[in-house]
């Protein structure tokens, strides 16, 4: 690839730019690239702001002191960040595979269902204390989160059948099965959401502790957050450390060379997207014992769709995940009192684009030489 | 009792979009440039017509300026997946993401806005006369549901039967033996992702202006270009395909909508008038459908041997060797 052609007859650019392929890729530069695009990212937004008539310096600087300004909304931003941590590495896992588990929203809300279902149908009586009645929950979550990548899982392993679309379609299902439940046999008195589950089954926060440690009061962060930490360093583990992780790397680098070295791509495509599912499953059974409390239609600010985002620009590093995670978690936080609405979701898409632009930058040495 | 005339009428109008989006992608993944960003073109395209029927009374000069702005945001998708050679998957994501986004955004208050002139009805004179066909397909409709019928025919005639398509097909099977015959991979990629953008575009316009009139944010396609994107797969990259499977989809829309109504189904009391909440199950119909002609398909492509363009989603590299 080259781009040194003469710009315009008669007169020339004072230099010329090649693309050369680089044979490696230094290791600070992964890191380099995703803080450039992400800068690149708020500059673009930034305009486009303008352009709506909105004024960005104001918009940034709002974002920023309504994410990160004081402990209250910090504690706000990593109560975000939790949910997203778990998503953001379950697609990591799976894009690591190269399989495009785009259906994290729908595991997640799964992963709600299930959990409210120990709770609501209830499967364990009511009083069970919290010791046994929370991992009840999270076994159910991560369980029907790995069903909902089991199906597509199955179908994209034994029929090849795009994972892309049916996890999609799976988003749609998954939500509509939940309002079903909301609407219909658990509505709390013809509203449109469950009852409130009683308190054994809320995961513990700080401000329960606010009794011993008075400056704990009214931090709602919950223990999610560790799902998250521990979920990375498991991830990590995983990807970098086992024979698992050496397969899963060997599929999505070069499918083909992992079939002929004896890889059972159809049992690590199901067993991944189960995983994948799982994880994001636990996301669920996380935002409701910890956050909501209840289930409900509203319970994602579109987390599933904003994990993709995130393992992208962690650059499906599950430490990064954590980072990124943190500072998604304010944009969602700060951008829900910010007009236009949409800024936030806007913001996403184009870093998301900015990174995937700027990985060019990974393959090709850019040299600018004078003429 | 249900319609069905009516049922099929409407099917025709909103499988049109479908049309509209699968023939743009179909157009875009034979020249071998994956599209999954038609969802994010589509809400753009729907946004802009909108806008401008509301802010300038235009809904003619509204779909094409929402083809223009499907097109713009697809030349992004373009110039990171062919001259970056970013993973086209990825950069398709993007492009929904910034779609949804910016079409939120620049969109902000449209919902609010009061009478919108908006494209006419038509009904064709002669053909609508046709017993039982009159009515579904001449009657009542908007001018793009005319166009979809013609739209089917021309996209299998220029794929199949002209030069462009030749080239069209060669750059998405073996783009490396196109380009050694002159062909200019590149731009022809570059053109084919803006005519799928376009297309997408028109789509959108077509359900803010006439299908579904108003400005819902995500909800007015509520996922209809991902459908699209399942019907391009399913169509196996064929025009008339796609065709069946758009109105097949259309007319299950409005199906899921009347069957909500009557009091009784056939001869049996309507489960879904009597217990409204089993519409949810009915609104999952569309999508569980989708997995399951994917399924099908698929199944059907291993049995005939037929695919997905050989190219699809692989950037061409000049002086690589390879597809």
């Amino acid at each position: 690839m080259s781009a040194d052609q003469p710009a315009a007859r008669g007169w020339r650019l004072p230099f010329s730019i090649s693309f050369e392929q680089r044979m490696t890729t230094p290791k600070w530069l992964p890191a380099l690239t995703s803080i450039g695009s992400l800068i690149v990212a708020f500059m673009i937004g930034g305009g486009v702001i303008a352009i709506a008539g909105g004024n960005p310096f104001a918009t940034y600087a709002h974002l920023v002191k309504a994410a990160f300004g004081d402990i209250g909304v910090f504690n706000d931003t990593l109560v975000k960040a939790s949910p997203l941590m778990l998503v953001g590495l379950a697609c990591a896992l799976a894009f690591r595979m190269k399989l495009w588990n785009i259906g994290a929203e729908g595991q997640f809300f799964l992963g709600a269902w299930g959990a409210s279902a120990v709770v609501l149908a209830p499967l364990l009586p009511r009083d069970t204390p919290g010791i046994i009645i929370i991992p009840a929950m999270m076994l159910a979550g991560f369980a029907c989160g790995a069903l909902w990548g089991f199906i597509p899982g199955l179908l994209k392993a034994k029929f090849n059948v795009n994972e892309i679309i049916t996890t999609l379609m799976m988003n749609y299902i998954a939500v509509s099965w939940v309002l079903f439940w909301v609407f219909g046999e658990w509505s709390e008195s013809g509203f449109q959401m469950s009852p409130m589950f009683p308190r054994n089954t809320w995961l513990p926060r700080l401000t329960d502790y606010a009794a011993q440690i008075p400056q704990l009061a009214g931090l709602t962060l919950h223990l999610g957050i560790l799902f998250g930490v521990i979920g990375s360093v498991v991830v990590w583990f995983i990807i970098s450390r086992s024979r698992w992780g050496y397969e899963i790397r060997l599929i999505g680098d070069n499918k083909q060379a992992a079939r002929y070295a004896g890889v059972n791509i159809v049992r690590n495509t199901v067993f991944m997207m189960m995983v994948s599912g799982g994880i994001a499953g636990l996301a669920g059974m996380a935002e409701i014992s910890g956050v909501v409390h209840r289930l409900q239609g509203a319970i994602s600010s579109n987390y599933g769709f904003t994990g993709i985002i995130i393992a992208w620009l962690a650059k499906l590093n599950p430490f990064a995940v954590i980072l990124v995670s943190v500072l998604f978690g304010g944009l969602i936080q700060a951008g829900r009192e910010i007009q236009p609405s949409g800024v936030p979701r806007m913001l996403q898409g184009i870093i998301l684009f900015c990174v995937i632009a700027s990985d060019v930058l990974l393959r090709y040495r850019i040299q600018i030489t004078r003429r | 009792m249900i319609d069905w005339i009516v049922i099929l009428q409407a099917g025709v109008a909103s499988g049109t979009v479908l049309l509209f989006a699968a023939i743009g992608g179909i157009m875009t993944e034979r020249s071998g440039v994956m599209n999954l960003g038609i969802e994010g073109m589509m809400l753009i395209g729907a946004m802009t017509a909108y806008k401008t029927a509301v802010v300038l009374g235009q809904p003619w000069l509204g779909l094409l300026l929402a083809m223009l702005a499907a097109g713009a945001l697809s030349l992004l998708h373009a110039v990171v997946s062919i001259h970056l050679q970013a993973d086209q998957v990825v950069s398709g994501l993007a492009i929904n993401f910034v779609g949804i986004g910016l079409s939120m955004v620049l969109g902000e208050g449209l919902s609010k806005a009061g009478a919108v002139s908006l494209l006419p009805s038509i009904t064709l004179p002669l053909v609508s006369d046709i017993p039982i066909l009159g009515p579904i397909l001449f009657t009542n409709h908007n001018p793009m549901t005319y166009v979809g019928y013609v739209l089917t025919p021309a996209a299998w005639f220029y794929i199949n039967r002209t030069r462009p398509g030749l080239h069209l097909r060669a750059v998405g099977e073996h783009p490396a033996a196109a380009d050694a015959l002159g062909i200019n991979v590149y731009r022809l990629r570059y053109r084919y992702v803006f005519v799928g953008g376009l297309l997408a575009g028109l789509a959108g316009g077509t359900i803010s202006l006439a299908v579904s009139p108003g400005w819902f944010s995500e909800l007015t396609t509520s996922g209809q270009g991902w459908i699209a994107v399942g019907l391009v797969i399913f169509a196996q990259w064929n025009p008339w395909r796609a065709a069946a499977g758009a109105y097949m989809f259309g007319a299950l829309r409005r199906l899921i909508l009347d069957l909500q109504g009557p009091q009784t189904l056939l001869w049996f009391a309507n489960p879904f008038y009597y217990m409204p909440k089993l519409g949810f199950f009915l609104q999952m119909l569309p999508y569980a459908l989708v997995i399951l002609i994917l399924f099908i398909g698929s199944r059907e492509a291993l049995k005939k041997r037929m695919g997905a363009p050989a190219a699809l989603g692989v950037p061409y590299i000049r002086g690589e060797r390879g597809l």
